[in-house]
């Protein structure tokens, strides 16, 4: 049959992906404290999504899929959920707080 | 499609005599595994969508009140929450290397893993319920005896009441909002960590089939599809509270604001 072995991702990957997300999550919680104005929350939701980022292409295997629909949904679901947050915020944001 | 008496002798039949796990409705074990991580792809996806909503009634929340919202979120514990971060992570890990060692083979190695995933899933539900408890006892659980004179007193200048003490009747309604406001903060607190942590609950009883399994030798280099897509939702759940994190922890933590 045709070759249906699986993509095996070296350990040491997965070793610097760990290494980076444990860096990342002290890295937010100093800058956090640190006063960069509205740019905290900024800097904050990068690095998260940094992060998640990093665990869906690796810890999930994003990146190593033959699987042709995998992307298509997971960008599919992320732009749905900016729509609703985007509109929500641009929509809420622009009249009185109830 | 003629020649039907030849199928016993086709690749197609021999991988399905040859391969237990691979259902007749499927044409071969590639065909099955995609399905499979296809249909975990779809449920995130409306898990998502299940989250987005709280997380768009949050976002919009915190900035309406973001006074009441930032002095709420520097009465949680900003060292707790970030090494439970950490330990989600290290599961995370150790979910990632349980796959590779059923793709290399190495039973032992992978049950070692898990059960090392349900020992950080575990610590971090025990951290959280740590968390949780001190809240009871800070009177920050909403309607339950809810009290926000501890944000009040040391937040003055935040919440804008230092300017207002001579005006006793303004003062007292002031204050009386932020009681309000501040319980809308614990309320989208209690029913996000309490979302995700359901999902770790059901997380840890999901490993712990996957964990018996994988001491029975069922995963092989070949077939350790249950393992992989277990391992989806494991990660989709830390991701969740990456993005929890600092939404809720790090609202505003600059010293003096």
């Amino acid at each position: 049959m045709a070759d249906h072995s699986e993509h095996v991702v070296r350990a040491s990957l997965y070793w610097l992906v760990w290494a980076i997300l444990i860096v990342a999550t002290f890295l937010t919680a100093w800058v956090a404290t640190v006063d960069l104005g509205a740019f905290n929350t900024v800097v904050a939701l990068f690095i998260a999504t940094c992060k998640a980022s990093i665990v869906v292409l690796i810890f999930m295997g994003v990146k190593y899929t033959h699987e042709k629909m995998t992307r298509p949904i997971l960008v599919g679901a992320v732009f749905w959920l900016l729509i609703l947050l985007i509109l929500s915020l641009a929509d809420y944001s622009s009249r009185y707080a109830g | 499609m003629s020649d039907r008496a030849g199928i016993g002798e086709t690749p197609l039949a021999v991988e399905h005599e040859e391969r237990p796990e691979l259902r007749h409705h499927f044409a071969d074990v590639e065909q099955q595994r995609n399905a499979a991580t296809l249909g975990m792809w779809w449920f995130l996806g409306t898990e998502i969508m299940f989250f987005g909503g709280m997380f768009c009634a949050y976002l919009v929340y915190r900035r309406w009140y973001f006074p009441e919202f930032a002095a709420s979120s520097r009465s949680l514990d900003l060292i707790v929450g970030t090494l439970n971060t950490a330990v989600l992570i290290c599961s995370s890990l150790t979910v990632a290397m349980s796959v590779r060692a059923a793709q290399l083979g190495r039973r032992t190695l992978q049950v070692k893993l898990l059960l090392a995933t349900i020992f950080f899933g575990l610590v971090f539900l025990g951290v959280k319920a740590y968390e949780w408890n001190n809240k009871y006892k800070e009177h920050h659980i909403p309607t339950f005896s809810f009290s926000a004179n501890d944000l009040i007193k040391e937040n003055q200048k935040l919440f804008g009441l230092d300017q207002l003490q001579n005006d006793p009747a303004k003062l007292q309604e002031r204050k009386a909002e932020i009681q309000r406001r501040s319980q809308i903060f614990f309320s989208l607190y209690f029913a996000l960590t309490g979302m995700h942590a359901i999902h770790m609950v059901i997380g840890v009883g999901l490993f712990g089939v996957i964990t018996w399994m994988a001491y029975k030798g069922r995963f092989t280099p070949e077939y350790h599809t249950p393992l992989e897509i277990a391992g989806l939702y494991w990660h989709f759940v830390d991701i969740v509270w990456i993005y929890l994190f600092p939404l809720l922890y790090l609202i505003d933590r600059r010293p003096g604001a």
